[in-house]
């Protein structure tokens, strides 16, 4: 046994009764600042499931056609949305669709500003990185369970939690993209007597974007593994018909909400993915055939 | 009088530029000033003497050509112009103005109005159109849109890439692409160019077309361009002056003709001995001035030695004419053979 050196257990309960203290002095301003997430996310949801379903496959479809322009992406895109109808898991599955696309979303809001501060200073770049560390190798149950404390259980938390699992990819490639633009051509740039701002948005940000994209190819993939786990805490959606699948031993109600779940990281990592590839050749940085 | 009149047909002026890259620059610089060589300074601190006290005067008009081998410092030269690159010591000073005290703010529209530059390995913008990259320095600068791609058509004709506006560089063979980086640099109409090693990318037939492009251009612009290479021939083709750099210093700095016939030292001797001199020296730098009979074979001035080899078989003499074809001095077989020769001191001095 490792011998006890020092008494811990006061740094416990010191966490334990700050966390407590927050809860109680400071709950409803926690709930009031994360509002304008609980909204976005119900405007989402409500959006893709008033819409109805044969829209949402043309949106789809038609999106995968632009991102190719090839029959192969839509036809796939096609089967796996038929698929989702069929099994009756259209509306869980708008549902699922709702938390990763709000999840992306406020992933991009903060990560790309965060990847571009840490690109321009080195010693952002040794802060930030472990963090990011944590935030992606921390079991996700760590920080739920605070959220749910702070928040009460419901999408508030669920969605925290899968933008803190679902956010560092993006932050990490687009600090990657920015630092790995050629540097002749931002020298030239430079020669050309442009200012900060003209070369990120006329030259590092264009030329990354690919990096970028494939950054947020990556959120969306790891908000879509979080979705089980975000619907322990009342998300709703797939993850939740694969809990109860699980509960009442129903293999197949697993079985087909996973496969769901499958369907729909499909069809949006190679959306997303043949978007990075068109952007690629766009700006010559594919390779020459 | 002549001194102010001197500094007026400046357009860049060196004094002391001493770059020493490292942590802690100044104690590196204390110890060069000592008198420790750059070898010395480097196994003692570990920095690394970059230029070594430059000074150098380039009149407008020129084209200067600052020669040296890899290492030598040439590129980091020509990036303190436009202050890519900080000085440890010294002072540029351009049309009047020194460029190491400009504000970030100066210095910007210093770059966007005063200097152009042309890079060896192009640095177009690989997302944006033949057009829209030439039309970059206008952008920056301001310009409108409209007024922006006039201009930019008119020099991507001038450089002879009629046809490809829309193209991507990605598109283009790297002589193109420079041809692109070239447009850029004159559409933005700046008196002073530099271009670092603009052609050393390029194959050897278009890389003697673009400097051909070069020369002919200059005749009708006038610019003052400093052209860094590592290419002597390069060099004494399109020189009016040029400054040999060796390990950070200048080892010589004068007329093509004057470091071809007399090198400083033994390191710009062995580049001599490579060059073909019968093509580096003009026959007016060796000809015998004044008033002689009339030749029956005559070459204009800028005639260079190998013109006239040919005719020393049958004849002694071959005149040559100025402008306006007025014979003004001849040369012999003999001076040509003493100006191709090695040069020995005291063997054929006079």
């Amino acid at each position: 046994m490792f011998p006890e050196i020092i008494d811990t257990r006061p740094w416990r309960r010191a966490i334990d009764d700050s966390l407590n203290w927050v809860v109680r002095n400071w709950g409803d301003e926690f709930e009031a600042a994360a509002y304008p997430l609980l909204m976005l996310l119900n405007f989402i949801e409500d959006v893709l499931i008033a819409t109805p379903w044969w829209l949402i496959m043309a949106i789809l479809v038609g999106i995968a056609w632009l991102a190719t322009r090839r029959w192969q992406l839509p036809v796939i895109v096609l089967v796996s949305l038929l698929f989702l109808g069929i099994m009756e898991l259209w509306e869980d599955a708008m549902t699922t669709m709702a938390l990763m696309i709000a999840a992306t979303i406020t992933a991009i809001i903060f990560s790309i500003p965060l990847g571009v501060w840490m690109s321009r200073s080195a010693r952002v770049r040794q802060v930030v990185t472990p963090l990011l560390d944590l935030m992606q190798t921390m079991p996700s149950f760590v920080y739920l369970i605070p959220t749910v404390m702070i928040f009460g259980p419901g999408k508030i938390p669920a969605l925290i939690a899968t933008i803190v699992y679902a956010a560092p990819p993006l932050v990490r490639l687009t600090d990657l993209g920015l630092r790995s633009v050629d540097p002749a051509v931002m020298e030239a740039s430079r020669a050309f007597g442009t200012t900060p701002s003209q070369r990120l948005f006329g030259v590092q940000i264009p030329l990354s974007l690919p990096t970028i994209l494939a950054g947020v190819n990556q959120t969306t993939m790891m908000a879509l593994a979080m979705v089980v786990i975000a619907s322990m805490i009342g998300a709703g959606g797939l993850g939740y018909q694969v809990l109860q699948g699980i509960g009442r031993l129903e293999v197949s109600r697993g079985l087909f909400a996973g496969l769901g779940i499958v369907v729909l990281a499909i069809v949006f990592d190679r959306i997303t993915q043949s978007f990075g590839k068109q952007l690629q050749a766009k700006i010559g940085l594919a390779e020459t055939r | 009088m002549n001194e102010i009149k001197l500094d007026t047909d400046l357009a860049i002026r060196m004094r002391g530029v001493t770059k020493i890259f490292g942590d802690d620059p100044q104690s590196a610089l204390e110890l060069l000033r000592a008198g420790k060589t750059k070898t010395e300074v480097q196994a003692e601190t570990n920095h690394v003497v970059g230029l070594d006290n430059v000074s150098l005067d380039i009149a407008r008009g020129q084209i200067f050509v600052v020669m040296g081998l890899s290492g030598s410092g040439k590129s980091t030269l020509i990036r303190h112009v436009n202050r890519l690159i900080e000085p440890t010591a010294g002072e540029i000073i351009v049309d009047g103005t020194d460029v190491l005290k400009m504000s970030l703010e100066e210095l910007r529209a210093y770059r966007r109005n005063s200097v152009a530059m042309v890079f060896q390995k192009f640095g177009l913008l690989p997302h944006r159109s033949v057009i829209d990259n030439v039309a970059y320095g206008l952008e920056v600068r301001g310009v409108p849109r409209a007024e922006r791609l006039e201009k930019a058509a008119k020099w991507i004709d001038t450089v002879g890439l009629s046809g490809y506006e829309q193209s991507r560089p990605r598109q283009l063979s790297g002589g193109q692409q420079q041809r692109v980086g070239l447009a850029r640099a004159l559409a933005l109409d700046t008196d002073i160019i530099l271009m670092d090693e603009a052609f050393s990318a390029l194959d050897p037939l278009i890389r003697s077309g673009m400097q051909d492009q070069l020369i002919e251009l200059q005749k009708t612009l006038g610019k003052t361009i400093l052209f860094i290479t590592h290419d002597f021939d390069e060099a004494l083709k399109i020189a009016d002056r040029i400054a040999v750099l060796k390990d950070g210093a200048v080892q010589q700095e004068g007329k093509p003709e004057d470091i071809v016939l007399k090198p400083a030292n033994e390191h710009i001797e062995e580049f001599v001995r490579e060059v073909n001199k019968a093509r580096a020296i003009h026959v007016r730098t060796i000809m015998e001035r004044g008033e002689f009979e009339a030749c029956e074979f005559t070459v204009p001035e800028t005639a260079r030695c190998e013109d006239v080899l040919p005719y020393f078989a049958e004849h002694q003499w071959v005149g040559v004419t100025n402008e306006q074809g007025t014979q003004i001095g001849r040369v012999t077989a003999k001076r040509v053979i003493g100006a191709l020769a090695r040069y020995t001191p005291g063997v054929n001095e006079g």
